[in-house]
């Protein structure tokens, strides 16, 4: 048995080195590069394994600009085998709903798969939603919060997901689309031999055009939601700070907080 | 008018708290414009008095659909459901809990009735004159709020986050109209099933559903250390949570991890000891109402977001304010 696996995989700002302005209270976004969704890891490290376990290949896709390339040889250096860039300016401004109908378009246009692997939510728009619509567009079985893989047969997935109370084991046919989370593997950095492979292998580009797309249903024109205001919040709350040095600071410091508790109602 | 709809969420014939926090929202909306409430469910094996806490929470209509085949959540027959009922009912919006199952179920219905959805909403409101629902969200960790709307496509529809309100005070004078529908047998997927259920967690704890985490990071130094901060926890009746370097070293399991990679919590109060605050882990917290750290660093990024900081040491701390909360309980009996 062979499993042919696609990886729809997002590019992100990324936060890991982002500081915080002590005046304003927002995030300094100078010099920020674009890395792969951290939560997408987790899905190609997943489909490698299932990959060489069971024999296959695993395609990793994106849509976005030009510059996603980047993401998807970096997914190449860590084993994945091809890389599809989903690109075209009319995908500009898609929401959830345009996303997820332009990457099942391609996943369709890729075809001959068992499964699709998609990461829980991504940092930057951070709403889970695409996973799941993607699975809705397919028509294909959907596990959300995917922690482990339980087996996989000809006719069966059987995955464990993680809900609020435990985990839930659910069987259902291939193809089927998983979303994952951390706790189902531990990514793998890049090699060497996966970094040459990468270099020289051609990420070809599918637009809206190669994918006979419904042009009412692509970007910012298809996209149901609209974004009609943004705010920069505050992140700093500027509360009490007291310090608990010696005995007596520390039962000074605890008669504080137990003042701070009572005022607001905490005990 | 149509109506606004709430998504209740039931386990084991029980209604979870969230449907109730959901009905203190949708009953707003309504209000503003004038129209009902409903609050949808699907499951089996619900009561009528039970069903009747939504009516005393602010809902105008039930509709239940009681089908054993609803009890355990599956997307896809739950959405050919909703898609089912959307179509027949036309609701104005439709608010859902951003909870494993809603987070799951909405997206998809989202795609079968070919409309927007917006997650992880922390204000809601209506446009006036063209009751738009003002769907407001935070986005990239929190460091942006961006308000959306759904112009031209219906039900406009939106995740909240349990715990981001409160329900309303129980009401038994309020009056309204339960109505049981039967499960359409071309509506159930058979195509996925359930075969087990695993809770082999000792401590499986609902952080995103607690009004009380205490998490520890790395300064905790070791997983028995833990024990301070359950002790802290019991004061409370709190649940444990972790930052991702906590559970990296195996001091708590994964479910516990607060944070962009992890849980995103909104309880009334979060104490956290021996947490820097690094960017990701404060993702996680900052919709808490009110936040506590204890850091020996007095330049530690989580006192940016404290409302409540100790600079001290952790081990001399966190012993004292359990013996205080010890002695606190006693002289309050
Ligand atoms: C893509 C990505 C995703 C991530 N996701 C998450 C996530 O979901 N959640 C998360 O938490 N992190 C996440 N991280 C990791 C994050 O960047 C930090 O590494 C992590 O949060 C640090 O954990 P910590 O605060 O426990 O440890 P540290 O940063 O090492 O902080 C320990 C703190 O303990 C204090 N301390 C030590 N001893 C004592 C004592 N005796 N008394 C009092 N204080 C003491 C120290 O002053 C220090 O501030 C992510 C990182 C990346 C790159
Ligand atoms: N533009 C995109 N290209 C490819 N995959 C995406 C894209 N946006 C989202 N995804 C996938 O959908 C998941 C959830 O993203 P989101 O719904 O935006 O939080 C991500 O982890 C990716 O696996």
């Amino acid at each position: 048995m062979k499993l042919n696996i696609i990886i729809p995989i997002k590019q992100v700002p990324e936060t890991s080195n982002v500081k915080m302005d002590k005046e304003t209270g927002t995030m300094i976004r100078d010099g920020v590069v674009s890395v792969i969704n951290p939560l997408d890891l987790y899905a190609i490290e997943a489909g490698i394994q299932l990959k060489e376990q069971f024999g296959g290949k695993v395609t990793v896709c994106t849509m976005g600009p030009q510059t996603a390339t980047k993401a998807l040889k970096e997914a190449i250096a860590m084993g994945c085998d091809e890389g599809i860039l989903i690109s075209d300016r009319k995908f500009a401004g898609a929401d959830t709903w345009a996303t997820s109908y332009t990457l099942s378009e391609a996943i369709k246009h890729i075809g001959d798969y068992d499964l699709v692997l998609a990461g829980e939510r991504a940092t930057d728009g951070d709403t889970g939603q695409v996973g799941p619509g993607i699975a809705a567009w397919l028509n294909i079985p959907l596990a959300t919060y995917v922690s482990k893989i339980d087996e996989i047969t000809t006719e069966s997935i059987t995955v464990e997901r993680l809900v609020e109370d435990g985990y839930q084991v659910l069987q259902m046919p291939l193809p089927a689309l998983l979303t994952v989370v951390k706790e189902i593997s531990n990514p793998r950095l890049p090699t060497l031999r996966g970094k040459k492979k990468a270099r020289v292998s051609e990420v070809p580009v599918m637009s809206a055009a190669d994918l006979q797309l419904e042009e009412s249903y692509i970007g910012l024109k298809g996209s149901p939601t609209k974004v009609v205001k943004i705010g920069y919040p505050k992140v700093t709350r500027g509360g009490q700070v007291v310090k608990a040095a010696g005995e007596e600071g520390v039962n000074e410091a605890v008669e504080e907080l137990i003042r701070f508790l009572e005022a607001k109602e905490l005990i | 008018m149509s109506y606004v709809w709430t998504i209740a969420e039931q386990s084991k014939g029980k209604l979870r708290e969230v449907s109730f926090e959901l009905l203190s929202r949708g009953r707003k909306l309504a209000d503003k414009m004038d129209t009902k409430l409903c609050s949808v469910l699907l499951g089996s094996n619900v009561s009528d008095e039970t069903l009747q806490e939504l009516i005393y929470r602010g809902a105008d209509e039930v509709y239940f659909i009681d089908d054993p085949q609803l009890e355990n959540f599956i997307v896809e027959t739950h959405s050919n459901v909703l898609s089912d009922l959307i179509k027949t009912y036309h609701p104005h919006s439709i608010l859902a809990a951003a909870t494993s199952s809603g987070r799951t179920l909405m997206p998809y219905v989202a795609i079968q009735v070919s409309t927007g959805l917006t997650a992880d909403c922390t204000e809601l409101d209506i446009e006036e004159g063209t009751n738009h629902l003002l769907q407001t969200r935070p986005a990239i960790g929190g460091n942006i709020m961006a308000t959306i709307k759904t112009p031209s496509h219906n039900p406009q529809m939106a995740t909240v986050r349990p715990k981001s309100s409160r329900p309303l005070p129980l009401d038994t004078s309020r009056e309204g109209k339960i109505i049981r529908l039967v499960l359409k047998d071309e509506l159930v997927d058979h195509r996925v099933k359930m075969v087990g259920f695993r809770k082999d967690v000792e401590e499986f704890v609902n952080i995103e559903e607690a009004e009380v985490v205490i998490a520890g990071g790395k300064g905790m130094k070791k997983q028995e250390n833990f024990a301070l901060l359950r002790d802290l926890a019991k004061h409370f009746d709190g649940v444990l949570g972790a930052s991702r370097d906590a559970v990296d070293r195996g001091w708590l399991p994964y479910p516990h991890q607060i944070g962009l990679s992890g849980k995103t919590i909104s309880p009334k109060l979060y104490i956290c000891a021996g947490i820097s605050g690094s960017i990701q882990h404060l993702a996680g917290i900052k919709t808490s109402e009110y936040i506590v750290a204890i850091n020996q660093d007095q330049d530690a990024n989580i006192f940016q977001l404290a409302d409540f900081g100790i600079v001290g040491n952790l081990f001399e701390v966190i012993p004292k304010i359990n013996a205080r909360l010890e002695a606190y309980k006693k002289e309050a009996k």
